[in-house]
């Protein structure tokens, strides 16, 4: 605890301005990253996963959007910062792991060209022959064996699975301290989501990266990470390390999220739970998760607090305290 | 792969540009008016009228008659023109260059101020410059190029006077030496700065009125596909890395929406040599599209011909520079592939 951490993101909370009225999607969320940390995030799709990794990569600043709290690095509150310097952040301190490479890759520019640039954001580089050779380097550290033939080629020339690499390669050339994994790989087919994630894994290890894993798969979190958060509209449901949390999922999302797989290693997205995300326009008070919860109870519609449930492990629900306790029938 | 794919577009335009000849040789002589009582006037006695017919072989069946004529074409003779009573290619020679820089002025200005206002409203959709934008090109695509030209001319030409009323030169400018037949070129070869700034002057109001539309166009088309890059992923990797916002709208955002945008651009460079008919009459500038408005009403079946297959020639042309232009900007063009 007396060790600064890497990324501190406290009462986090975001609004887009719409036309249908104000959605309030993230609610208050807090979330802590360590030095190289393997931290999972899992929720239900549209529960605010990717935009609350945009958010801290200073990528969610657009007109329609209010955001309040603070996102403190090293200490520093972002906000405070200005976007240039935020900027100054990503690619080199900060780097993102996109879903769909194919997508995430510029279609009418090489390889090469993209990876220059991104190599220069690193500042080692100082010419076009020594950014080329570090890019090399970085290509055969991902297992890439013609790496002037790749950095030749354009996107669409490559498999999906190469273009991960290229883009893993690209996430770590530039030895970032925090790398965002959204959902890697999913657009592709499941060996080169297993390949992804082990490359992801060792590489982030050897440069000492922490990585924030977003993923649908529980399974992939519980391999690849060390704490998990679990998120349910917007708001941080469930935090603990992995081995503990798997094993004893207290919150009530948690436990549906968990049931809806029928192996932890299985495939397929925990959709399964009876109802739906709620519209954020008119989201539900208190616990967000209380319209769907087999527990509710009246007290539900105050904000929840934070129980510590086990080691490192909390969660936001009413079942653990006292007043939550006294009530029967609960797990 | 690129080559194979240049020649066939090269292939096609060679019968494009055969079939456009044959169009128009016979639409020339299909509608109503008789050329040689047109020339010889209302007093002419039938009897010169049908000897003039026969100088000009009207009377022949049309296949011969198209025959004949493309004889002299590959000889290099197209003909007489019957409204000016010279050579229908020396008329050509004399009067393209100036459409041509007229073209070439309003195409440079759609492009360097269309392309960099629809990069910067594709970028800052719904904004103030992007709506402001919007209704500028707006106004610039609905409203006629010759109402822009005749507004022009009274507000700097009449009102303002600084700027000259007709022509490419003024009176006691002499032209510069022909080298190109662009003027602008031409003397700024030669080294006649007097003779360039004149030509200058004289040719900002018809540049600006034949390119107010082509402006709003290509503000628009490139606005739209801006603006749909930066909807893509890649743009959001762009910036995920840090890269500097200036670099992603001019390279990584522009680039792939000029692929769609530049076809049309090839499009509206071509009408422009259509446009200028208007233009030129309005500006008195000698070129061929307003040499082409008096052979029409003169059927001077010869120029008429001429001016059209010319015209045909360049939009060909222009396509096809277009064509090679996106099979460069589009490696999935270039390399053959219509992956994705
Ligand atoms: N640009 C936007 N405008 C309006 N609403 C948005 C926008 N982007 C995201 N949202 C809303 O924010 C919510 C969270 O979206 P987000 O993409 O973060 O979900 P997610 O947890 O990453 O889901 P998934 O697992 O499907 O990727 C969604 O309900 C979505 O409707
Ligand atoms: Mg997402």
């Amino acid at each position: 605890m007396s060790e600064l951490p890497l990324l501190e993101v406290r009462n986090l909370h975001l609004t887009f301005d719409l036309y249908e009225g104000k959605a309030h999607v993230l609610n208050g969320v807090d979330i802590t990253i360590r030095n190289g940390e393997r931290v999972g995030l899992v929720g239900e799709s549209g529960c605010g996963k990717s935009i609350m990794a945009r958010a801290i990569l200073g990528l969610a600043a657009r007109s329609n959007i209010e955001m309040s709290g603070e996102i403190r690095y090293h200490g520093a509150n972002l906000f405070g910062l200005g976007p240039q310097a935020w900027r100054g952040l990503r690619g080199r301190k900060m780097s993102m792991i996109f879903q769909d490479p194919v997508a995430a890759l510029n279609p009418v520019f090489t390889i090469e060209d993209q990876m220059i640039e991104v190599v220069r954001r690193g500042d080692k580089a100082k010419s076009r022959k020594e950014a080329i050779a570090i890019a090399i380097a970085a290509l055969r550290q991902v297992a890439i064996d013609e790496p002037e033939r790749v950095l030749a080629s354009y996107p669409f020339q490559l498999s999906g699975g190469m273009n991960q690499r290229v883009i893993i390669s690209m996430a770590l050339v530039n030895e970032p301290e925090l790398v965002f994994a959204d959902e890697p790989g999913t657009s592709l087919d499941v060996t080169v989501q297993e390949q992804t994630l082990r490359l992801m894994t060792r590489l982030t290890k050897d440069v000492g990266a922490a990585v924030l894993l977003i993923a649908h798969n529980l399974g992939v979190v519980r391999e690849f990470c060390e704490r998990v958060y679990v998120m349910y509209a917007g708001m941080i449901v469930e935090e603990g390390p992995v081995k503990e949390l798997f094993a004893n999922p207290k919150h009530p999302y948690t436990q549906a999220l968990f049931s809806a797989v029928p192996k932890l290693t299985g495939e397929g997205l925990p959709k399964s739970i009876d109802g739906m995300i709620p519209d954020y326009t008119h989201a539900p008070e208190g616990c967000r998760f209380h319209p769907r919860c087999p527990h509710v109870r009246p007290e539900c519609l105050k904000p929840p607090p934070f129980v510590t449930v086990g080691p490192d492990h909390r969660a936001r629900c009413i079942l653990y305290t006292d007043a939550g306790a006294k009530e029967p029938a609960h797990v | 792969m690129l080559g194979r794919y240049l020649f066939r577009r090269a292939c096609a335009a060679v019968i494009t540009l055969f079939g456009v000849s044959v169009l128009i040789f016979l639409i020339a002589r299909i509608i109503p008016g008789d050329p040689a009582r047109i020339a010889l006037g209302d007093t002419a006695t039938l009897e010169q009228i049908a000897q003039f017919r026969k100088t000009l072989r009207l009377d022949d069946p049309l296949p011969v008659q198209y025959l004949t004529y493309m004889q002299g074409v590959i000889k290099g003779d197209l003909g007489i023109s019957i409204y000016t009573g010279g050579a229908v290619l020396e008329d050509l020679q004399r009067t393209f260059p100036a459409t041509l820089e007229l073209v070439m002025v309003s195409a440079m200005l759609m492009i360097i101020i269309g392309i960099p206002l629809g990069t910067l409203a594709g970028r800052y959709r719904d904004s103030f410059i992007d709506n402001f934008t919007r209704l500028f090109s707006l106004i610039g695509v609905v409203t006629p190029g010759f109402v822009w030209a005749v507004f022009l001319l009274l507000v700097f030409a009449y009102w303002l006077e600084i700027l000259p009323v007709t022509g490419r030169l003024s009176e006691g400018i002499p032209p510069p030496p022909h080298i190109t037949g662009l003027f602008l070129i031409d003397s700024a070869f030669a080294g006649q700065w007097a003779t360039f700034k004149d030509a200058f002057l004289h040719i900002i109001m018809p540049g600006i009125s034949l390119s107010l539309a082509s402006i709003g166009q290509t503000t628009r088309m490139t606005r739209a596909n801006v603006g749909e890059s930066y909807d893509r992923t890649y743009i959001e990797f762009a910036r995920a890395y840090g890269f500097n916002e200036f670099r992603i709208a001019a390279k990584y955002a522009l680039r792939p929406a000029m692929i769609p945008t530049l076809t049309i651009l090839g499009l509206d460079i071509a009408i422009k040599f259509g446009g200028a008919f208007l233009i030129e009459t309005v500006y008195a500038w000698p070129g061929m599209a307003r040499y082409g408005v008096r052979v029409i009403l003169h059927k001077d079946l010869n120029a008429i011909v001429g001016v059209v297959v010319i015209i045909g020639f360049f939009f060909v042309l222009i396509n096809l520079i277009v064509d090679m232009i996106v099979a460069f900007v589009d490696p999935r063009i270039r390399l053959g592939s219509r992956a994705r």
